[in-house]
């Protein structure tokens, strides 16, 4: 399922998560560290990488791999606030001035003296020209979305970059840090700006600033990389060359990292955890590591009415749900919400997943602490039977509750997924304890991601969907692309908003239209969580589990792996070492 | 014959065209999206998934797209792949290596057990010999590929470490090291699909020559005191291996097309590989030109087993 499910999580806490065998990869190491003095660093991905540039990936695989080659300005660290490890050479704060008092500019000043693996000298003009590149509309690039509200991006020296927001940005790291915002070479890119860039064959061999560069690339295959003699950090990187294969299944990964050790790094083992479980307690070879961050599998109730009878109606904002409109009805949904059975049996119980109620769950100053003791976050078949009684809806002869007429039918569908199937039985059989009927419906990741199809998450012609979705350390755009009322997926916009529930609701957007502008930090945190508590309390969405962000086999020679859950896996690939 | 070979090949092209035209309307019509990989990612909102897809031409009506994909493959341009941003045709070549070195192969080892295990099963019809070997080519191709891939990964991979499971499609044959790393990443994926042509091709091989053996020829040859080595090879055999040459002709275009689970399996970055990925990925050129460049052959080894069956038995005459 992409970049939604893999690309920023949050880092829930500071440190990875203990793997199954004790975590103890994932501690950097101090050794003296000579350049190229280790061999071969073979990095194994299951899904292949395509493409290396950041700006034209297709998802987190595509940007991992080019990660080796080129590099932000910084990246983004465990709490989500950004590390000085990039082209920059301090990172620019409020305090330091580097940053205006009305958040609107933010001056970056950048390494001296670095060179691009073709042994040209970087310099500021190459991050403008990046902006150029980036923000251009023609270039479509898949990371646009960082240039919205940027005025301008500006030299003002060779080590001097300024970046200037339209308005005041809270997010002010929002363009140049994380795995998103690579910085391209201004020569090798020059002609590739605009419709040019879709056929750029620069995609295929990138110069780079980072501590690897390409050797070979086949795409949905294998690149092979040899270490870059112009990286700044003479001592780096320890690797002389990587092999970072693609292809395969999670299961084949997992086996390769523990049970074969032909991977050093195999990626995303997001395998059920009853088979990755004693996989990974077993193994000699690996260690499971993770970070938890801000994924959350999640249950979506339709606020629209999906019906088939309504013909171009269907599903479109003006309508109605004949029974989710109830927040009765949608309470008792969520109280029969067994989320702590899912999380044992298929995350492992804190393996590669955890109960959660809350939507957002990091950075850890924006999980709210009070959704634990709201009354829809615990599982309770009695009291949602009441809630229902409560509101009308009696029990027929046939087990299923119904009220004028309008009986408790659903449809919830999902992607085609082992586990996600098995979380679909646990929960109808629970929801039908309580007066649903529900009817299960799965479809294909591939179908089921698109705006085009009727059988896709966008249209929802159904009453409930799960999947898994992020969003970066700043929630704005995931809060307001989820859930406002200008985001409605509807016919009108081709399906393509992200607000698939359909849900509007004037408080929320107020709250939203707050953190747009909001400065102060702890103020800030206090919206998140009041944004989080009001789609919780008023059941609009139902979280379920906290997935891992991270979950990667990691060689047990292999050191310095340290996922952070905003970056990409290969932030610090430049520490890695044997 | 020259009149025959050209009267087909003017055919071929408008089943060709055709065969381009559904593919396309397929494809077309399938709710496959090269977009789908953003999923619900709100990273990239409804303004750059625009921009993207108008950028990948995508939006533009699916007519329009054939026409200018049609005109480019008149001129021999396959075009660009969505997801890779790189030609098409570089990608079939980068891949066609891999197909052939293990799919192709394992052809051949398929072919080489099957003639004398058929043979042998033929000749001792209804022997112990016989039903061992029906047992087991039964087997063959009753249990699917993925099953037995993984049976070999676990047993020679995970417990033995004899082998690796994972193909280097960068390994260079420069020595006799390097060969034999070749031949121990791709013994394991040769063998699963050696074995299962092999069942195939003996139980074929085995049938024909049942039909020949009684015939009054082979009375003859045999009533003449030649030897019965000689009768079954040159006489039985022979004659016999026609509908089989036709069978291995006709299953050449799937040699090309990959094997697409035992690919998976092994990490073979494969034909086969590549047209799956590319189908759920909605990555239309790539398709198209796969599935074109598999017609060609298809329509091609037709041709070339009807020429070899007029050649083989004289009794063909094509006019």
């Amino acid at each position: 399922m992409g970049v939604a499910m893999l690309v920023a999580a949050c880092g829930q806490s500071a440190q990875p998560t203990p793997s199954a065998s004790g975590g103890g990869a994932a501690t950097a190491t101090t050794a003296p560290v000579t350049r190229g003095q280790g061999g071969d660093l073979k990095i194994l991905y299951w899904q292949a990488p395509t493409i290396l540039n950041q700006h034209q990936a297709t998802g987190t695989k595509d940007a991992d791999a080019a990660r080796l080659v080129l590099e932000p300005m910084a990246s983004f660290g465990k709490d989500g606030l950004p590390i000085a490890n990039g082209l920059a050479a301090e990172i620019p704060t409020p305090s330091n001035g580097g940053v205006t008092p009305d958040f609107k500019t933010v001056t970056w000043k950048l390494r001296t003296g670095v060179l691009w693996s073709d042994g040209t000298p970087f310099k500021a003009s190459d991050v403008a020209f990046t902006y150029k590149y980036q923000c251009d509309p023609a270039t479509a690039a898949s990371t646009s979305t960082y240039c919205e509200g940027v005025a301008s991006v500006v030299a003002k020296d060779d080590a001097t970059v300024v970046v200037t927001y339209k308005e005041s940005n809270p997010f002010f790291y929002q363009w140049g840090v994380g795995g998103s915002n690579a910085v391209l070479q201004e020569k090798q890119y020059a002609g590739c700006v605009g419709a040019a860039a879709k056929n750029c064959t620069a995609d295929q061999k990138p110069i780079g600033t980072g501590p690897y560069k390409v050797d070979t690339f086949k795409p949905g295959d294998t690149v092979t990389y040899v270490m870059n003699e112009n990286f700044r950090d003479k001592s780096k990187p320890f690797f002389k060359t990587v092999t970072f294969k693609g292809g395969g299944d999670a299961p084949g990964a997992a086996r390769a990292a523990f049970q074969t050790g032909e991977a050093d790094y195999a990626w995303n083992l997001q395998v059920d955890a009853g088979v990755l479980k004693p996989m990974a307690t077993a193994s000699t070879l690996a260690n499971l590591v993770t970070v938890y961050g801000s994924s959350v599998e999640r249950i979506l109730v339709n606020f629209s009415n999906p019906a088939a009878s309504l013909g171009d109606k269907r599903g479109e904002p003006d309508t109605q749900h004949p029974f989710f409109s109830d927040l009765a009805v949608r309470r008792a949904l969520a109280m029969a919400t067994d989320r702590t059975t899912v999380a044992t049996q298929f995350y492992g119980d804190g393996l590669t997943g955890k109960p959660s109620c809350n939507i957002l769950t990091a950075p850890e100053p924006m999980n709210s602490k009070t959704s634990a003791a709201f009354d829809v976050c615990k599982f309770d078949l009695n009291a949602a039977n009441a809630e229902l009684d409560k509101a009308g809806w009696a029990k027929g002869a046939d087990g299923v509750r119904s009220k004028g007429g309008v009986r408790l039918e659903a449809t919830y569908q999902t992607t085609i997924n082992a586990v996600r199937q098995k979380v679909q039985d646990v929960m109808k059989q629970n929801w039908e304890k309580i007066g649903f009927k529900i009817t299960l419906k799965s479809v294909d990741a591939a179908v089921f991601f698109t705006n085009t199809s009727p059988d896709g998450a966008n249209h929802f012609w159904a009453d409930i969907e799960m999947y898994t979705n992020s969003g970066d350390p700043d929630p704005t755009s995931y809060y307001n692309g989820g859930w406002s009322c200008g985001q409605i997926a509807s016919k009108a916009n081709n399906w393509q908003s992200g607000n698939y529930s359909r849900y509007c609701n004037k408080d929320f957007d107020a709250i939203i239209a707050n953190l747009k502008k909001e400065t102060d930090q702890n103020k800030r945190n206090q919206l998140a969580i009041q944004a989080n508590d009001h789609l919780i309390q008023n059941v609009v969405v139902i979280p379920i589990v906290n997935r891992t962000f991270a979950t990667s086999g990691v060689s047990k020679t292999l050191k310095g792996v340290d996922p952070t859950p905003w970056d990409s896996e290969m932030y610090n690939i430049a520490d890695w070492s044997k | 014959m020259g009149r025959y070979i050209a009267r087909r090949l003017l055919i071929a092209i408008p089943t060709l065209l055709a065969i381009t035209f559904v593919v396309y309307v397929i494809l077309a019509l399938a709710p496959l999206d090269p977009l789908s990989q953003f999923g619900a990612d709100p990273r990239v909102p409804p303004e750059a998934r625009e921009a993207i897809r108008k950028s990948l031409g995508l939006d533009q009506p699916w007519y329009v797209r054939y026409v200018l994909w049609l005109g480019g493959l008149l001129r021999g341009d396959f075009g660009y792949s969505f997801m890779s941003h790189s030609p098409v045709i570089d990608l079939i070549t980068q891949r066609l290596p891999n197909t052939l070195a293990v799919v192709g192969v394992a052809y051949i080892v398929g072919l080489v057990i099957a003639l004398p295990v058929g043979m042998l099963a033929a000749v001792r019809r209804n022997s112990f010999v016989d039903h061992l070997i029906s047992t087991i080519t039964y087997a063959g191709f009753s249990v699917p590929t993925f099953f037995t891939g993984l049976l070999l990964i676990i047993v020679f991979a995970v417990k033995l470490h004899w082998l690796p499971f994972i193909y280097n499609s960068n390994l260079r044959i420069t020595d006799l090291a390097s060969l034999g790393e070749q031949f121990r990443q791709s013994i394991m994926p040769i063998a699963v699909l050696g074995l299962f042509d092999a069942a195939i091709f003996t139980r074929y091989i085995r049938s024909e020559m049942l039909e020949h053996l009684p015939l009054d020829y082979v009375r003859t040859a045999r009533s003449k005191g030649i030897h019965e080595r000689v009768v079954v090879v040159r006489h039985v055999l022979r004659n016999s291996l026609i509908p089989v040459i036709t069978l291995v002709a006709l299953g050449i275009p799937g040699v090309f097309g990959g094997a697409i689970v035992t690919e998976q399996i092994f990490h073979v970055p494969g034909i086969g590989e590549l047209l799956v990925r590319s189908i759920l990925l909605g990555d239309t050129p790539v398709v198209t030109a796969v599935l074109f460049i598999f017609a060609v052959l298809v329509i091609l080894f037709n041709l070339i087993a009807d020429v070899l069956y007029g050649v083989l038995d004289p009794r063909i005459r094509y006019t």
